[in-house]
């Protein structure tokens, strides 16, 4: 009968929850304090981890810089009067070490919030960009864009926008097979790789018949990796990530119960198609400007996600920053590792992610036939 | 809150399969109400029709005068609570975090400590509180059904629907929850509408059992009129025993009826 009462009383009740916020917490109360503490400082270690590997980074290459020195070039542009270092140094790690680990943050980033709310809308463990061919469908994009001619029409919002209509396109292809009922898991991907043979096809197709000026267009954009990563276009990419993270953030909740079914999201105040669609249209803008500026990266957005759940469960409040911090620390590693393994040969980014991926997401499939992960 | 629900010729199909056809009823503030009827006779169906969870293809559901097929989603959610028959996930989450998500309608991107100091009550309420930090997979059916209980309580909703919360519990756990349910209706003066298979529980705990058969209502009213032995062979088709215990009829089925 006691246990009755705290809870009808509800209101009048606050004394009593107070009197338990001050003095004594059961066993699973400080649990649950400690799973809320460990979740908070997991995604900050890790984005102080992304600081601090960003500094190691920077000082692997022919030239030998120390961490100090890396660290006093990045600051030295904001406070000048503060920080000294060479001029040699700077220019290297502002022209060339820098841009390309940032490069790698930011795609690594966007691919794994991508991936994390991806999953969590289809509810499908092995969603990602790359694994439902959205990235396959904004490479299209970016062919028809170059065969079309990108001077008629302008300039990169063009490119980037056709590779989004172009991603977009996928993904509504996705949604719609997911809807059809018994479609499992591993049909989409079935599909997702089905798409990417198709359109992979068509792109090679039109490069065939490509004019020089055409073939260059195309291998400018969206074919190359981290090396095609410029500060001049980093702003759009940035604009891009500025609108697109917050929205997706602002979605958490939604995110978390759709991972309960639709049903149960629909009871709970969430429309789960509507909420679906427009996650959808948000990775794709995400993952076409991604695409667009650095080609496409398999797998991290595969990855990031799941080891992020591992450690701090559901909540995608702190999930989605958390495999973004991840999705750029897989990224940046393993090109610092592709970079420098057998340097002055350079292993492009995309084949580095795969090697890591591909076991990782072979595992996945492995352990979707017991119908669980992580659990 | 007082408040009244009413349905008013609900049709519904799926795929032009009609399931539904011209179910009308009234409940009254504060009652708990029990939807009886066999296999496939349209009892979840309804419950997700007056959720909103699929679309009735005619009809209406008013909560206090107002029209539930005009209602947001959000709004119908702050008016109505559902309890899935069972519910999969596909990824691990604690049962902590699984009933915070039926605060959902008067949260805020934060939340707050009010919303957890609600869960917390209701996890003892249903005294599963050491399993707050479980993951909701590794839980018996049992518990798995009262963590979606605790869900639709935080929901603080005026009206509670529930389908067949008690499949999955032992006897002691069945009263547990009929209790618990019981009590909620009577102190916060909600209305709880649940589908039951078992008719002895619906008649020790209902105030008013509605009988369903091939998508239609057959008989309404209080457990006395409708627990009949008459009832129960032209709906179940099955020969019954029905006794007096307490004011309450309990039926103790014999045979079936062939042919
Ligand atoms: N998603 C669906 N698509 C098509 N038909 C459905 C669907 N869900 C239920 N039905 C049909 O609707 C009818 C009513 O089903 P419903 O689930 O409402 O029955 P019920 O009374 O809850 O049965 P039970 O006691 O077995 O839970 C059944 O004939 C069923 O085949
Ligand atoms: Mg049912």
């Amino acid at each position: 009968m006691i246990r009755y009462r705290a809870f009808f009383h509800g209101k009048t009740d606050a004394g009593l929850s107070r009197s338990r916020r001050a003095g004594k917490k059961s066993g699973v109360e400080l649990a649950h304090e400690r799973f809320k503490f460990i979740r908070l400082f997991f995604v900050l270690s890790i984005a102080a981890l992304l600081v601090l590997l960003t500094g190691f980074i920077i000082t692997l290459g022919p030239l030998n810089i120390s961490v100090a020195d890396a660290y006093s070039a990045l600051l030295a542009r904001f406070w000048p009067d503060y920080f000294h270092v060479e001029t040699l140094t700077s220019r290297v790690v502002w022209n060339i070490r820098f841009p390309r680990i940032v490069g790698g943050i930011m795609a690594g980033f966007g691919l794994g919030i991508c991936g994390c709310v991806m999953q969590a809308v289809l509810k499908n463990p092995l969603a990602s960009p790359f694994t439902l061919g959205i990235t396959a469908g904004a490479q299209f994009g970016i062919s028809i864009a170059a065969v079309i001619g990108v001077s008629i029409f302008g300039g990169p919002y063009f490119i980037i926008g056709n590779a989004f209509v172009c991603a977009l396109f996928c993904s509504l292809f996705i949604i719609a097979l997911a809807a059809i009922k018994g479609a499992t898991s591993e049909n989409l991907v079935l599909a997702g790789i089905a798409v990417n043979y198709f359109f992979t096809a068509i792109s090679q197709l039109l490069k065939y018949f490509a004019s020089d000026e055409q073939l260059r267009l195309m291998t400018n954009w969206g074919m190359g990796d981290l090396a095609a990563f410029s500060w001049a276009n980093s702003r759009l990419l940035l604009a891009v990530f500025v609108i697109c993270f917050p929205l997706l953030l602002s979605k958490s909740w939604d995110l978390n119960i759709m991972t309960a079914g639709d049903e149960a999201a629909k009871s709970i105040g969430v429309d789960a198609e509507k909420t679906r669609i427009f996650i959808m249209i948000v990775t794709s803008l995400l993952v076409a400007t991604i695409v667009c500026f650095m080609g496409t990266i398999a797998f991290v957005g595969l990855v990031a996600p799941h080891m992020a759940r591992m450690v701090i469960g559901g909540d995608h409040r702190f999930l989605i920053p958390a495999s973004g911090v991840l999705g750029g620390l897989v990224l940046m590693s393993a090109d610092a590792v592709g970079m420098n393994m057998i340097a002055p040969t350079i292993i492009p980014t995309g084949i580095m992610t795969s090697i890591v991926g591909v076991p990782f997401f072979m595992y996945l499939m492995m352990k979707g036939k017991r119908k669980e992960f992580w659990t | 809150m007082m408040i009244k629900l009413q349905a008013k010729d609900i049709i519904f199909g799926y795929d032009s399969n009609p399931i539904l056809e011209n179910v009308n009823f009234e409940i009254a503030p504060s009652r708990l109400v029990t939807i009886v009827g066999p296999n496939g006779s349209g009892k979840s169906t309804l419950i997700k029709c007056i959720d909103r969870i699929v679309s009735p293809q005619g009809g209406s559901i008013l909560i206090d005068r107002k029209d539930v097929t005009k209602m947001s989603r959000m709004d119908v959610a702050r008016y109505l609570s559902y309890v899935p028959q069972s519910s999969v996930r596909i990824f691990p989450t604690n049962v902590f975090d699984t009933i915070l998500m039926g605060r959902r309608p008067h949260i805020g991107w934060l939340g707050s400590d009010g919303d957890e100091e609600k869960v917390w009550d209701v996890l003892r309420l249903l005294n599963i509180e050491r399993l707050a930090m479980s993951n909701f997979n590794e839980l018996s059916g049992g518990q798995q059904q009262k963590v979606l209980i605790a869900r639709a309580l935080v929901q603080e909703a005026e009206v509670m629907l529930l389908d067949e919360p008690t499949s999955n519990l032992d006897i002691w756990h069945q009263l547990d929850v009929m209790n618990i349910i019981r009590d909620v209706v009577k102190k916060r003066e909600i209305t709880a509408i649940m589908a039951l298979h078992d008719l002895n529980l619906a008649s020790t705990y209902s105030d008013r059992i509605i009988m369903m058969k091939r998508g239609r209502i057959v008989a309404a009213g209080d457990p006395t009129s409708v627990i009949t032995a008459e009832n129960i062979a032209s709906v179940y088709r099955v020969e019954a025993a029905v006794r007096n215990l307490s004011d309450r009829p309990m039926i103790m089925p014999l045979r079936q009826i062939k042919g």
